[in-house]
């Protein structure tokens, strides 16, 4: 038994220490909106939050979460209440297939959370982390800086 | 040119059904003695409907059959659809319904509805067509060819308007007030004295009554959602991770499972050793399957661990080993026999031999490319001994049960494909191999779900790429004029390879080996075009764009070497050679939109221009490139295009940009290269695309000058490869002739 702190809640996962959080979130505990592309970090699709900071939920054992609260897309907003990210990249109709955008919404949240005002250099540094095999790239970068306008009142 | 064209004119006839408490409306197929596979659970003369609005006591439900891969046809479907029948697609339910009419079979000939006329040239020319991709794609239930919305554009609001008329119609005998003196209003029909009468009240009413068909499409004038920023009806599942894609389904008591199988793809399995496997925690059992093994384990991640634990000898693949060998075989391959020559205008030996002319000759390479969706392959199977049903992402759903019967014995009646949303595809999603893989792991758990996922690793080594082509070609000049161009490839053929595990080998030549070659609009005076058939290598499938994807890169890159060579300006001979005005305007509005005077964009810094015509639209696109210390930076992007008519504003410019990101991001870096009958390139790491940091702006444009309404999925990909190249020899003067670029140059 592994415990872990997903979305504020507190959640027992009957799984082995070595297994991957994106598996852990996935198949014991059902929460889906984190993808798999990869398994090699190579992708993004797999991004969540770990107290704040954006990791690449393939590459994190679950034994070695401890404490640090776990937020996944379904935490950051719901489609009643989106994040200002998530609105952003509603208004500005981002997605294509969708399947990366969870983790290009969670990477882009990290980064505004740090950096509320980020230069185009560390968009492209922290986003280009995330692959878009449809090629949403334009529209990922500028629903980063509506978002940032956003959040900082504008 | 103009092929879909002929499609979208063709008659088709609209029709209701009763269906379980309420009335289905879409279009009719009757049975006649001509091959098609959608109908083959009818009698002769049987009559199909495949419906696209069904009405009940629930409420309105509109289905939309063409897959939804990431383009947006869902949306564009709904749209279409209710913008004839007055409803709020974001407040319907929509499905992409079951594959193939036989569903409704039943009701249809229950109610024996009449249905006058049956265009039976339409069907034969499909037949006869069969050389042709969009044709062939169209008969068979598919999504592909860019063909959702021309095909949709007058038949779903066709369903809607009869929809409407009918509910009308019944409204009318409900009141007593005229049709004619009715109105409809947000999924209601409406009265003169402002009684709103339900849809969903009026559908058992209406499934008694004969469709009303002499309707008229509303004009484009009186559009409120066409032509309109709408949003897209997915838009905000898919910004908050709550949209299910098949791999996201669970179900109770759902196993889960993985497969490895040869990949030398074809090839067989020798010998494996899971007695270790097999005691791992968590395994229910490995399975032997066709080509490999499978694992059925309580979790994907044990799944993929202990399939890739299990020791496994495998037999040759059925073809070359190396890439060596596969160019080798392509290069033979232009010492035989033609496979097609489509265009031989004037005489190029001629021009050849005219000792005033500068002649020029090249060798052009494309490599094998994977489509490597995000979403990896991916497929859920409930079996029991006499029913199967699959949840699935797939682009070909009828296929899929004509192939799970074969594989299972059940019988094709009992055999539900529910299509999933897809994270992706290009493509890919036109095989199944996944989907049968998942079938017989299904039925070693039979009367339990199972869920079979690829690792990426087996997803990118078995993805049925584009093939490898080598392209010559000789080309002179003289006067200042591109005066002959003979254009020859050759390649494994696609169509072949594809249809052959599809239905059944397929006879004649395969255009699509010099497709964007031979059916371009220009009119150099001497212009031959010739295709060389390969032997079937590794097995191939379409690519965003198919044949064009390759022969694009290779007609423009030649065709721009032509144009140093006579000394003329890129934009301006390409004017010049143009024949089909639609083209022109494009090209003309490329011109002024990028404000094009000539490649020179001053220090280290220059554009280049490619034109492909494909899917019937004409699309020429500008990138702009700096060359720095580091490498080739892109810039910026003109994309022009012709569609006939803009539906969806937001969408199409999603699509032209995406389509210009996938060319550009596949020419600088992505390849397969085989050795030992796979491919190396096994993850994203060694096949990349392009990332965010490499993304030009990108400036697109969809003109409406025409009259055929064209879809956007894939034409913005074949010019954007050739016109990087073409940039970066402006800039440098290296004339790159193979993809990737990568291998000559670098990117920053
Ligand atoms: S699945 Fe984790 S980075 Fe790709
Ligand atoms: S939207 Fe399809 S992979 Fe990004």
């Amino acid at each position: 038994m592994v415990e872990l702190r997903v979305n504020g809640v507190v959640q027992q996962v009957d799984v082995e220490e070595e297994m991957p959080l994106l598996w852990a979130l996935r198949d014991a505990l059902g929460i889906t909106g984190t993808k798999y592309g990869c398994g090699i970090a190579q992708c993004g699709a797999c991004t969540v939050h770990l107290d704040g900071r954006a990791v690449r939920a393939c590459q994190v054992a679950v034994g070695d979460v401890g404490h640090r609260e776990i937020t996944t897309i379904e935490g950051l907003g719901t489609p009643e209440s989106p994040h200002p990210v998530q609105a952003a990249w509603i208004e500005l109709q981002v997605a294509q297939c969708g399947y990366c955008q969870s983790g290009q919404i969670m990477s882009a949240a990290a980064l505004l959370e740090r950096t509320p005002d980020p230069s185009d250099d560390q968009i492209d540094r922290v986003l280009s982390a995330n692959l878009c095999r449809c090629g949403t790239y334009p529209r990922i970068k500028s629903a980063v800086k509506l978002a940032a306008q956003r959040l900082q009142g504008g | 040119m103009g092929r879909l064209g002929t499609v979208t004119r063709r008659t088709f006839l609209i029709g209701s059904a009763a269906v379980a408490g309420g009335v289905a409306f879409g279009t009719y197929m009757v049975k006649r003695p001509l091959p098609n596979p959608l109908l083959d659970d009818l009698a002769e003369g049987e009559a199909a409907i495949t419906p696209y609005v069904k009405i009940d006591a629930d409420g309105v439900t509109l289905i939309t059959p063409r897959a939804d891969k990431g383009q947006g046809a869902y949306s564009i479907q709904a749209h279409l659809i209710a913008e004839e029948l007055d409803v709020d697609p974001h407040s319907v339910r929509l499905t992409p319904g079951l594959p193939g009419p036989a569903y409704y079979n039943a009701n249809v000939l229950k109610e024996g509805s009449p249905f006058p006329q049956y265009d039976e040239s339409w069907m034969a020319q499909r037949v006869r067509g069969l050389m042709e991709l969009p044709a062939k794609l169209m008969g068979m239930q598919m999504t592909g060819g860019s063909t959702t919305t021309p095909e949709a554009y007058e038949k779903l609001r066709m369903a809607g308007a009869v929809a409407r008329e009918t509910l009308k119609e019944a409204a009318a005998r409900q009141t007593g007030v005229a049709r004619s003196m009715l109105s409809t209003e947000d999924g209601h029909v409406v009265t003169p004295s402002g009684d709103r009468l339900a849809y969903a009240d009026l559908a058992s009413l209406a499934a008694d009554i004969r469709p009303v068909t002499n309707v008229e499409l509303r004009p484009p004038e009186d559009w409120t959602r066409l032509g309109r920023s709408v949003e897209r009806v997915d838009i905000v599942a898919k910004s908050t991770g709550t949209l299910d894609y098949g791999i996201d389904l669970d179900f109770d008591d759902m196993l889960h499972a993985s497969v490895r199988t040869n990949p030398g793809m074809g090839g067989a399995l020798v010998s494996f050793d899971a007695s270790a496997a097999e005691s791992m925690r968590g395994v229910s059992q490995v399975v032997e399957i066709t080509n490999g093994v499978g694992v059925v384990a309580d979790n994907t991640w044990r799944a993929f661990q202990v399939v890739n634990a299990i020791e496994i000898e495998w037999a040759d693949g059925p073809y070359p080993s190396s890439q060596g060998e596969i160019w080798d075989e392509l290069a033979r391959a232009h010492d035989g026999e033609p496979d097609s020559r489509n265009r031989d205008d004037g005489d190029v030996e001629a021009m050849f031999s005219d000792s005033a002319a500068t002649v020029l000759e090249a060798e052009y390479r494309v490599p094998f490319l994977a489509h490597a969706p995000l979403e990896p392959m991916n497929a859920i199977v409930k079996a029991s001994d006499d029913r199967l049903e699959i949840w699935t992402g797939t682009q070909i759903p009828g296929f899929i049960k004509t192939h799970a019967a074969e594989l299972s014995g059940v019988a094709p009646e009992n055999i539900f494909v529910y299509v999933q949303p897809m994270g992706g595809s290009f493509g890919r999603r036109l095989e199944d191999t996944y989907v049968l893989q998942a079938i017989e792991m299904a039925l070693a758990e039979k009367g339990r779900p199972v869920k079979m996922t690829w690792t990426r690793e087996e997803d990118m080594t078995h993805d049925y790429p584009r093939p490898a082509q080598l392209a010559r070609m000789r080309g002179a000049v003289k006067n200042g004029e591109v005066q002959a161009y003979d254009f020859a490839n050759s390649s494994s053929s696609v169509m072949n390879s594809w249809f052959g595990r599809l239905m059944g080998p397929l006879p004649g030549p395969d255009a699509t080996i010099v497709s964007g070659a031979w059916d371009q609009p220009l009119g150099i005076p001497n212009y031959r075009v010739t295709g060389y058939r390969a032997p079937e290598m590794v097995p191939t499938s379409s690519w965003r764009s198919v044949g064009n994807s390759g022969v694009g890169f290779q007609h423009a890159g030649f065709l721009d070497e032509l144009f140093v060579a006579a000394g003329v300006d890129p934009m301006d001979e390409l004017i010049r050679l143009c024949t089909h005005d639609l083209s022109r305007q494009v090209l003309e509005e490329l011109k002024s939109l990028s404000g094009w005077t000539g490649p020179s964009l001053g220090e280290d810094r220059a554009r280049g221009v490619a034109f492909a015509m494909s899917f019937g639209v004409p699309m020429a696109e500008v990138v702009e490139v700096t060359s720095t210390p580091r490498g080739i930076r892109i810039d910026k992007v003109y994309a022009v295009c012709e569609v006939g008519r803009v539906l969806d504003p937001v969408n199409i410019e999603a699509q032209i940009t995406g389509g210009v990101i996938w060319g550009l991001g596949h020419a600088m870096n992505c390849e397969l290269t085989y050795e030992n009958f796979a491919p190396k390139q096994t993850n994203y790491h060694n096949f990349e695309g392009m990332r965010l940091y490499q993304t030009p702006e990108i400036v697109a444009k969809a003109l409406e000058n025409g009259d055929e309404v064209n879809g956007i999925g894939e034409p913005s990909v074949p010019p954007a490869g050739p016109a990087l190249a073409n940039a970066i020899f402006a800039v440098s003067g290296q004339r790159i002739r193979e993809l990737p670029l990568n291998k000559h140059v670098r990117f920053v």
